[in-house]
This record gives C-alpha cells, structure tokens and sequence, in this order.
C-alpha cells in the first residue's frame, strides 16, 4: 500500500486525478475505523492534512468558505457567531477528541445519512467547493447527497471547502441519541431562520437514506411568519405543532440497530417543534447570538 | 512500507512502517510505550488518548505516518515513579481508577481538556452565552471527559481529581495578584 502526503493542494489534485481508488484521510475518524477493522485496504491513502489551504476559513462573497480540512473544535470557537447552527452541530460530534481532528469536509465526503454537520449546512443553504485537476465547480448541498454514503463527487474530485452564508437570525440544532458524547445519531434536525429574506431553512438527518431538507415544512412556516417578522408577536402552539409534523412528514426513514422509523418519525416532529420554538425565542427577544 | 520520524515525549525515533499502521500501534508495538491502551481501536472509548501538541486526540484514529515531526506526549512523558504529574497524584488521592486500563487516557485526555478550558473553548452544557471563563463545575467537568469511558465506575473520583487540580491551578492564578495587594 502506498502513502502520499502532498504539501500543496495542486499536488493533492494531482495524486488524485492520477488514482481514482486512492482514499483520501484527513481527520481519519471514519477512515481509520475501516482500516482498523480491514473494511477498508485502500491501494493509496492520500494524507490531506499537510495541505495549508484546507486548514484556512475566510469570508468570500458574503459567505464564510470553510476550508475542508478544518477540524470541528475550530468551528466551535472561531465559527459560533457567524455560523451557530454548524457550531451547535459541531458540539455535539463524538468527543472532545474527535472534535480536535474530525472535520466537514470529512462529514461530506463520508455522505452517511447520519453525518452530523449535514442538517446545519442544509439549513444554512451551504455550498459545496469541490475540485479536481479538471476544474472547480460549487454545489448546493442538497444537491450533493446522492445515496447512502454517495454523493455528487466525481471519482477525480476532492472537497475543497464548503461555503456558508453566515446567519441572518437564529438557528438552532437538535439531536437524538442514547448519550451525549459519541453516539451516531437516532434522528437529527437543523433549523435556520433567515428574516433576510423571509425564508426558513431546515435539515434532517439519520432519517432517510441522504440528508435532506423538508421542503414543505419551510414553505409552510415561511407562509405562517408573514407578518409575524415585523410584529415579532407569539408563535401560535397550532403552528409550531404543525411545522413538527410537516418536518416529520419529510422524513423517509428506516428501522435498524438505533432505533425505528416510528421512533425517528416522531422524535423528528418533537425536534423540529422544539428548536423553532427556540429559535422564535431567540427572534423576539432581538436573537442575540445563539451559540 | 513507509518511513516516519516520531517525536514522542521529547525523544526522536526514525520508524519503518506500513502506512496502514495506527499512531496507536506504532507507539505499543514499535516504541514500546505500551502506557497507552488500546480498548475499542475505533475511536469509542478514549483510551487511547495522547496529546499531540498539546492537543488531546485519539491514536487508533490517527495513522502513525500523518504524525512525522509533530511532539507527541503519552502518559510516559507526564511523569515519571517519584515525580508524578499532578493529575497522577490526583487520580491516586481521589481513587479515580480501579482496574486501571482507562487511566492513562483519563489522564492525558484531562490535560489536554484543562488546557481546552484555560483557552476559553466552551462545552455544549456551557451557558449560550458565556463562552468563555465558566468556573469548572461538575457538569463541564462529565461533559468535557465524556469522551472517555471507565467500565470500572470510577467516574466519581475521576472527576474530584481533576476538579482538584482545576482548583489548584485557580487558586495559583490568583494567589500572585492577592499577594501584590
């Protein structure tokens, strides 16, 4: 097995492009485990972490371009006042330790249904940066999940970052599982509100075979907060309910060891319920920074 | 096979491996610092908790050839018989282990966690809004080790030892601006 570790993006492009079957490791808290297990006997496995632009967040065009290979830790302290979804997400990856080396771009990447980052980044309406010897090329990440641990990265293609707008107002994160550290989600939902632009973003994961947003649970709550963002007046109970079960209606899940797509169906509509009424909270008090 | 220079605990040691070798294996197998232990290899149980500098993570989830050249700390270079860190010491006073197989990754997994706190990174049990200089309590403390496990039930000691040492170290931060006084 061969071993490279470019010190620079366009050689980590190149190696790429030059072995289509090489795995790719940054963080390794998903490689590794394959490997480990002899799931994984990758012929090359290409080391990102040497590569400084990974490593790098900065703003562009408006949005924060969150390089790849920055690790969840960083997101929480450098990140939760512009992105408090992805960082309230982000606290609740594995441990402390995983949380030093695991990263979105690793989240991506993977593609599991039950990634944590990924109801956050679709609630945001994130961007995903990929690029390859070829090109770069932006896709919007409801659009990058494409099965179950596949999504839209070509077998040349790297993640190079994905880009965020930052919050307009509040967001907030939930997510279920048998404990707080370590655990692989039971269900989880992301929520974004953007008073910008009178719109709801969503997010839910571990409930269908890709992350997905739920479209007519954003429509519905958009249609409901007409009016409601200039009078910042109570949220009507009917219409938190009926935003849980709109969400829950979005949700195509399955039974398996964590738990089963009765639990998930519900616990969904209790999440999603739960953080909008957090959120408007947040909203009517003037939404102080949430993370 | 691949060659990697490891800097562990202050010492470098050139090392021939298979690039598929986890940090974890290398420094067991190879340097023979076997004070680091090896509970579920898949990054669920801490145990194998080093620092990497000064940074706590987990070496079954870090290939030993990502790691050339970085300072690398296990539990062997904290202290030595006679001359305990202070974490030790507090482990042995507060009982913070039984069996003893976690021990070592509670300890290094502890430094790293004070030094996370003396830098202001919050937790997810910190209060929203005050992200940083939340006293250590009980409940950061569970929280920010939660990513190590103690099949022995230990947790209680675990924790009255390291609140001990958090303690310690407030109460030298402040003892200097007190004595100026």
């Amino acid at each position: 097995m061969e071993f490279l570790q470019p010190a620079t993006w366009e050689e980590a492009l190149e190696a790429r492009a030059a072995s289509r079957d090489a795995v790719p490791i940054a963080g390794g808290t998903d490689v590794m485990v394959g490997i480990n297990f002899g799931r994984l006997r990758p012929a090359l496995l290409l080391d990102l972490t040497r590569v400084p632009e990974l490593q790098q967040w900065g703003t562009d065009d408006g949005a924060v371009r969150l390089g790849a290979g920055v690790p969840y830790a960083r997101v929480i302290t450098e990140l939760g006042d512009r992105l408090p979804g992805l960082a309230m997400a982000a606290r609740t990856i594995g441990s402390p330790q995983i949380r030093n080396r695991g990263t979105v771009g690793g989240n991506l990447a993977t593609a599991s249904p039950a990634g944590d980052a990924h109801p956050a980044l679709l609630a945001a309406g994130a961007e995903v940066e990929v690029a390859s010897v070829r090109g770069t090329r932006r896709i919007p990440v409801a659009d990058f999940y494409r099965g179950v641990k596949r999504s839209a990265l070509a077998d040349d293609e790297l993640v190079a970052a994905v880009r965020i707008p930052p919050r307009t107002g509040p967001q907030q994160y939930s997510k279920i599982g048998t404990r707080n550290a370590m655990v692989i989600a039971v269900a989880a939902f992301g929520l974004a509100l953007h008073p910008d632009r009178r719109a709801v973003g969503t997010g839910i994961g571990s409930a269908a075979p890709t992350p997905r947003r739920a479209p007519a649970a954003e429509e519905f709550l958009a249609g409901e907060l007409d009016g409601l963002w200039e009078s910042r007046a109570e949220l009507p109970p009917a219409t938190a309910a009926r935003f849980g079960e709109l969400v829950a209606g979005a949700a195509a899940p399955i039974d398996d060891v964590r738990g089963t797509a009765r639990y998930r169906v519900h616990a969904l509509s209790v999440m999603a319920r739960r953080t909008l009424t957090w959120a408007w909270a947040d909203y009517r008090k003037g939404d102080p920074a949430c993370a | 096979m691949a060659e990697v220079e490891l800097r562990v605990n202050g010492t470098s040691s050139r090392v021939q491996l298979d690039p598929r070798v986890s940090l974890l294996d290398a420094l067991r197998e190879r340097l023979r610092l076997t004070g680091t232990k090896k509970g579920c290899d898949q990054g669920a149980c801490g145990a194998c908790t080093v620092l990497v500098d000064g940074e706590r993570i987990l070496a079954c989830l870090a290939l030993a050839v990502q790691y050339g050249g970085r300072e690398i700390t296990t539990v062997e270079g904290l202290g030595r018989p006679g001359r305990l860190h202070p974490l030790q010491e507090a482990f042995i006073r507060f009982d913070g282990f039984q069996c003893g197989f976690c021990t070592s990754g509670q300890i290094c997994s502890a430094v790293g966690m004070l030094a996370e706190h003396r830098a202001g990174v919050p937790s997810v049990v910190t209060p929203r809004l005050a992200a940083t200089a939340t006293p250590l309590s009980e409940a950061e403390i569970r929280e920010r080790m939660s990513g190590n496990l103690c099949r022995c039930g230990a947790y209680d000691g675990i924790v009255d030892a390291i609140q001990h040492v958090a303690g310690v170290d407030d109460r030298a931060a402040t003892a200097e601006p007190a004595a100026d006084r």
